[in-house]
């Protein structure tokens, strides 16, 4: 119809995001070490059941057509399946991320029975041995176990969600067949250094040949989706990976923590990147169509240091999130830039003595479990306690 | 089937469309959103004209008369109907049931 591009008429902002992530709680009954939201505890001031049932009211209001729950463990909250049940009611769709560990017989039944209802249930390995030195001791086979009473109660398709290590990376073919044995769909999504992230990113991240791996492994299987996370990937091939291939930060996405902040997207939760709250007047329409911070990223970026590189185009300077926790400028290449550009920031960077970075996780708020050591080095946790 | 020109997914401007029941748009600055809450997939409409003749589509006997209902520019008929070929394809509108080809008033649009 017109000439311009999607992406750039999508960068200019919409009436309401396309996916918005909402995280329930902060409680969580794992403690994987790179949980973006430095999750553990409930915080006292999380949504009451009646302020979760009015914000679906603005969702529905705002024709937001689904919302991506998430948590901690979103479903450790004892309202969870009437709040899901309460938004496919208002035509607000759910798919919401567990670890699996509450799945019951009874919820899987419960699940399956719900319409607009999809499940996401996160592993990181192809066993337990790569699996639970990041998720914790148990947790590949209460994944597993999940999905084999999802499938007993006859939910249909589900889906599975990996982030991607240097420890899966090499994985992925075995993780797809073990999802296709379920009838279920393969997510991957990258590693960023948010969260407790912030502390295991520079131990887990894929080394340089292993994002050349995942860029042909998500060439070969279009239909792995991705959330649309590889994009800094795209100067790897000639045709760029499915999806909008952008960074959608308050333009198509955005975050709404357990206390009713409102962030740019999930791997940004610190105060620069709050735009602010579905609890004051106004209430989340206000914050996505006026606040300062989303208006201010809709506007063109010139693409900075990026401007002299001829891939600018292939991947628009990468993820916001990852330049910001790892001290790189916005405006310059990612960390993981596949021409090496954000090697060489890192290390002009580590140079230069630079060693203030961003708080990590909740700006500042916390809840991890105190007294809990978080291994910041693949290898078991205990080993890792013990160090 | 009624026509020549018409294949299972292309489209026939001659029949009556409808927007899917199961679809829900949302207006957007470059047109709008469309969800299908069946095949949970969404599709842009990257045109304000091509979202007022889906919006159109139901009120009339023919996918040629909705455009002339609303006055469209000629000059913009075969992008539109290339536009509305891929709505049906993905599920977005689809053929109105219960109305034949003939019966949609082929003899006034033509």
């Amino acid at each position: 119809m017109t000439a311009e591009r999607l992406s750039d008429e999508l960068s200019r902002g919409l009436q309401a995001p396309i996916c918005l992530t909402w995280e329930l709680t902060y409680g969580c009954n794992l403690s994987c070490v790179h949980c973006l939201s430095s999750s553990g505890l409930r915080d006292p001031e999380e949504l009451t059941s009646e302020e979760a049932r009015r914000f679906v009211d603005e969702l529905a209001a705002m024709q937001v057509f689904y919302v991506n729950i998430g948590g901690g463990e979103p479903t450790l909250r004892p309202d969870f399946c009437e709040l899901v049940e309460y938004a496919v009611s208002k035509q607000v769709g759910v798919k919401f991320s567990t670890n699996g560990t509450t799945m019951t017989p009874a919820r899987a039944r419960r699940y399956a029975a719900m319409d607009y209802v999809d499940i996401q249930i996160s592993l990181d390995g192809a066993s337990p041995a790569t699996n639970d030195p990041v998720r914790g001791s148990g947790t590949f086979d209460a994944a597993v176990r999940a999905m084999d009473r999802l499938a007993e109660a006859g939910f249909g398709s589900f889906k599975v969600s990996v982030v991607v290590t240097r420890h899966n990376a090499d994985q992925l073919e075995q993780m797809l067949r073990l999802v296709d044995g379920f009838g279920a769909e393969l997510r991957v999504t990258r590693l960023r250094p948010s969260g407790r992230g912030a502390a295991s990113w520079h131990d887990l991240r894929p080394a340089p040949e292993q994002l050349a791996q995942v860029h042909r492994f998500l060439v070969d299987h279009p239909q792995v989706l991705t959330g649309d996370s590889f994009f800094h990937l795209g100067p790897l091939g000639v045709e760029p990976l499915a999806g909008l291939n952008l960074c959608g930060a308050g333009r198509v996405v955005c975050l709404v923590d357990p206390v009713g902040d409102v962030y740019a997207c999930p791997f940004v939760m610190h105060p620069e990147f709050r735009a602010g709250s579905i609890r004051r007047p106004g209430g989340f329409a206000a914050v996505w169509r006026e606040s300062e911070l989303f208006t201010g990223l809709r506007r063109p970026s010139s693409g900075g240091a990026c401007n002299a590189c001829g891939s600018y185009g292939a991947c628009h300077g990468g993820c916001m999130a990852a330049k910001f926790f790892t001290g790189l400028p916005l405006d310059g290449p990612d960390p993981e830039c596949v021409l090496g550009h954000g090697e060489r920031a890192l290390a002009a960077l580590a140079a230069g003595g630079h060693t203030t970075l961003p708080l990590a996780g909740n700006g500042g708020r916390g809840h991890g479990r105190p007294g809990r050591p978080v291994p910041v080095a693949f290898g078991s946790r205990t080993a890792s306690r013990a160090r | 089937m009624g026509c020549a020109a018409s294949t299972e997914t292309g489209i026939d401007p001659a029949r009556p469309y409808e927007l899917h029941p199961q679809v829900a748009l949302r207006p957007e600055p470059f047109g709008a959103l469309a969800y299908h809450y069946g095949n949970r997939r969404l599709t842009f409409l990257r045109s304000p004209d091509l979202v007022r003749l889906v919006s159109e589509l139901a009120a009339h006997g023919s996918v040629t008369a909705s455009m002339a209902a609303l006055d469209l520019d000629p000059g913009r008929r075969p992008t539109l109907l290339r536009a509305l070929e891929s709505l049906v394809k993905s599920d977005v509108i689809r053929p109105r049931p219960g109305a034949s080809a003939v019966a949609a008033g082929a003899v006034h649009d033509s």
